[in-house]
């Protein structure tokens, strides 16, 4: 499997590291690593909700039907790594989850890709 | 994690990424085929203070946000789709790295009357061996080349496909995004052979 991102980087790139700011100090999440186009879901873990803020309710309000995290990022009006950041806390805690990593890090194969392709073409 | 059978119930998800230089149609075409208004979201970057580009002189490190406008269509109840309309500008590289990383492909956006705003969404793509599709998108007053001159021009090799596309209309978005879903298949190693 490829190197997640963080070994991935373009030098192009240049002076512009990953941010430092909100959520605590926390640049990235804690719980793997997490696409923008990663599924996430809640599920009913029986968690108290007080320790939660309300960014994190909010989230958990989006996604009781599936939603990526650029969704939820967008709808909850975060910056992506705030949400991924939120999201971790969430993931740890049990009260979401998410697609195995491995699937939604490498390129699709070939049966997903016909399925992309039949419901596009049936667009 | 808690990842056990939740891919039974969790979609998966499929990326493609629509490149190309500034104005040249991008977020247009995302919206046309999109089942949902484009939704945006920003990622924040905090920027070094060494004299780059525009950012020479400034002090100290500044926190900037790169905007992102993405669609979605819902294939299957087990599959979305997603378009993310990648950021015009060079110095946000590490953005489309993310962004790339486990894509299906991308759609590169070309306005014929400037191809060179769209050079350096190709070259990030041939190097990183991820399939795309040039769409050139028909402004008035642009020329209609061969797809030929078109590859000529932007020293591309033969295999990819270069198709004509009006990024405002979703029948011929949608015809862009189905040559890089089948150029896409066409990349992939040659099926496994069945074990009898
Ligand atoms: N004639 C013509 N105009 C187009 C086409 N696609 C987009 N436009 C227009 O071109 C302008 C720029 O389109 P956008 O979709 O905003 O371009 P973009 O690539 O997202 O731009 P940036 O995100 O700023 O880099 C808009 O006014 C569109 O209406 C096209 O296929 N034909
Ligand atoms: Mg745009």
């Amino acid at each position: 499997m490829a190197q997640p991102p963080d070994h991935w980087f373009d030098e192009e790139a240049g002076p512009l590291v990953r941010p430092y700011a909100m959520t605590r100090g926390r640049t990235r999440p804690a719980t793997g690593w997490l696409d923008v186009a990663t599924q996430v879901m809640a599920v009913d873990s029986g968690g108290d909700p007080l320790g939660l803020g309300p960014e994190h309710q909010a989230i958990l309000r989006l996604c009781r039907q599936p939603l990526s995290i650029a969704e939820l990022a967008a709808y909850v009006d975060l910056p992506l790594v705030v949400a991924k950041v939120l999201l971790s806390d969430l993931i740890e805690r049990g009260d979401v989850v998410v697609r195995a990593p491995e699937q939604v890090a490498s390129a699709p194969g070939r049966d997903l890709l016909q399925a992309v392709l039949d419901g596009v073409r049936a667009l | 994690m808690v990842s056990v059978h939740s891919e039974q119930i969790i979609p998966a998800s499929v990326k493609v990424l629509v490149a190309g230089g500034f104005g040249v149609g991008k977020t247009t075409l995302v919206g046309s085929v999109s089942e949902i208004p484009p939704l945006s979201t920003e990622e924040l970057l905090t920027e070094a203070s060494s004299g780059v580009d525009d950012l020479a002189g400034v002090e100290g490190k500044t926190t900037t946000t790169v905007a992102l406008d993405f669609g979605r269509i819902t294939v299957s109840p087990r599959i979305v789709l997603y378009l993310f309309g990648t950021p015009g500008q060079d110095r946000f590289w590490f953005m489309w790295d993310e962004l790339a990383y486990g894509a299906a492909g991308a759609i590169v956006l070309i306005d014929t009357r400037r191809l060179e705003a769209s050079f350096a969404a190709i070259d990030f793509f041939e190097r990183r061996r991820i399939p795309f599709v040039v769409a050139v998108n028909h402004f008035e007053g642009s020329y209609d080349y061969e797809a030929d001159e078109v590859r000529k021009a932007l020293a591309i090799n033969d295999s990819i496909p270069v198709v004509a596309c009006d990024a405002r209309k979703k029948d011929s978005s949608k015809l862009a995004l189905i040559k890089l879903l089948e150029h896409a298949m066409s990349r992939l190693p040659a099926a496994e052979p069945k074990v009898s």
